[in-house]
């Protein structure tokens, strides 16, 4: 199965997390890689050029109306819900808070999984929140593969477990393993 | 095939697009607002949640139940215009106002000013405060417009709650705000109003980027975190309403995630500040 992008969520200490997911994908990791990590509304986008350093592959803010590139990982601005159209571009918008995050991880996934179909693969990672549960679910419902960070190994395990009572994965795995698979996975498109 | 409720399954998507579309252009049918060219994945959202709160079984009932209930419409008008809002949104998008915008409104004679989308009126009285402060409010004029006219409604009231002020006084000591912030409002048990002397100079008025033309002439817009809504062409073609409503040399801001690179526009302005997205329409 080729899959066209991979949408990931996290929240609680999903800062080293994040630097563990960019050191371990390889330079020609070549679907796109699509972030919401909850973060403060006041944080700009500086942290993103550090993570960028500590990277084999090229990391931005996703910007609004942006076309959606292999070999690129994208982040959600701080302070908006992230969204993909049916023409693989982003939609930002200010709308209220989903599950008390803004950006939230079920609106960035419940479109790409609208927007890729059986195309897309939903990582959920680490988080103390439920948010991204309604929108793995979706992934699923649209045909696509869902991959959950299994709660033993995860910092915080309350939206890993939250996402396995939504939906029943298709696998659960450590942050290593589930970096292991996305490559794997990559590769084959070659 | 029928789509239940929120759930909707990946079947029906084939169809999804045409369902909206006649959703969309029942509201600009029987309406007037012209959704057509906002942004779909937005939309679409919107819909499916208000789908999900009516009670309605099946989207392709949609478009008939706007058309003869006017309260299930007026829900809908509500839920796509989006009017989250806040008092010294980006404190440095303030900061910067005071800094760079300031020094050349001073140099007017008169001011005026277009808010628009102002939604409830936070951007206008942080504005007028601004103002204020710098002794230039007497000689301004605010027009503050939004399509959403219970919004405005409200902007008029100038009535806010209690709870967000602890948040917009924050914002305002970070955007460079030296007085006490309090000083602005009387509070009243859980809200507060803002003062009638940041009021007088502020017209309140409806108007629709979409559908209406140029409002009036003006040294400065402000127009933030609305264009996002729209898809490209249509943001083409409000930038060019903003071109031909400011004067030269007058000054746009937009959003803080908004630009102007992928307009027609972006030659006819120079960049005050590209962070900030304060932008100066060449002469
Ligand atoms: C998210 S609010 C932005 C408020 C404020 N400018 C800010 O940045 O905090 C967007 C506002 O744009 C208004 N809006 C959307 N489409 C519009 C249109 N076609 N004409 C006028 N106002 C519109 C909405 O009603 C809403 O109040």
């Amino acid at each position: 199965m080729q899959y066209d992008a991979v949408v990931i969520g996290l929240s609680a200490g999903g800062m080293n997390v994040m630097k563990i997911i960019f050191s371990l994908l390889p330079k020609d990791f070549s679907t796109p890689v699509i972030i919401v990590q909850h973060i403060s509304p006041r944080s700009d986008s500086q942290w993103i050029g550090l993570l960028n350093d500590k990277s084999n592959l090229a990391i931005k803010e996703a910007d609004e109306k942006e076309k959606i590139k292999n070999g690129t990982v994208y982040i959600a601005p701080a302070n908006y819900h992230l969204l993909i159209e049916k023409n693989k571009t982003f939609s930002l918008t200010i709308d209220e808070r989903v599950n008390f995050a803004r950006p939230s991880i079920d609106v960035l996934f419940e479109s790409a999984a609208e927007a890729y179909k059986n195309k897309l693969i939903g990582v959920v990672l680490t988080g103390s929140n439920h948010d991204g549960a309604k929108g793995i679910k979706r992934i699923k419902e649209c045909g696509g593969l869902a991959i959950v960070q299994d709660p033993k190994t995860a910092e915080s395990a309350y939206m890993p477990t939250s996402a396995m009572a939504a939906v029943k994965p298709d696998y659960i795995l450590s942050l290593e393993e589930i970096i292991d698979l996305l490559i794997k996975i990559d590769k084959q498109k070659e | 095939m029928k789509a239940k409720l929120n759930q909707y399954t990946p079947e029906i998507e084939p169809h999804m697009q045409s369902h909206l579309a006649a959703i969309v252009e029942a509201v600009y049918q029987k309406y007037g607002y012209d959704f057509r060219q906002y942004s779909e994945a937005h939309i679409k959202r919107r819909i499916m949640n208000r789908m999900a709160m009516s009670g309605l079984e099946d989207i392709s009932q949609m478009p008939s139940k706007i058309l003869n209930d006017e309260e299930f419409a007026f829900k809908l008008l509500q839920d796509l215009s989006i009017t989250v809002t806040e008092m010294f949104r980006d404190p440095g998008f303030y900061r910067s106002l005071r800094e760079n915008v300031i020094p050349i409104l001073r140099t007017y004679p008169f001011i005026k000013i277009w808010h628009a989308g102002c939604s409830t009126g936070e951007e206008a009285y942080s504005m007028a405060i601004i103002l204020q402060e710098e002794g230039l409010y007497d000689r301004t004029a605010i027009y503050a417009t939004d399509f959403n006219q219970r919004a405005l409604n409200r902007a008029k009231e100038g009535i806010f709650s209690n709870k967000l002020m602890k948040e917009y006084t924050a914002n305002y000591q970070l955007s460079g705000g030296k007085e006490s912030f309090s000083d602005y409002y009387t509070s009243n048990y859980d809200h507060v109003i803002m003062n009638q002397s940041l009021k007088k100079n502020i017209v309140w008025a409806n108007h629709n980027l979409v559908t209406d033309s140029v409002f009036a002439e003006v040294h400065l817009i402000l127009c933030r975190n609305v264009l996002i809504y729209f898809e490209r062409e249509l943001q083409n073609k409000t930038q060019k309403l903003f071109y031909d409503s400011l004067i030269n040399g007058g000054i746009l801001c937009l959003g803080a995630k908004e630009g102007l690179r992928f307009t027609d526009l972006y030659e006819k302005y120079i960049e005050l500040d590209k962070k900030q997205r304060i932008f100066k329409k060449k002469y």
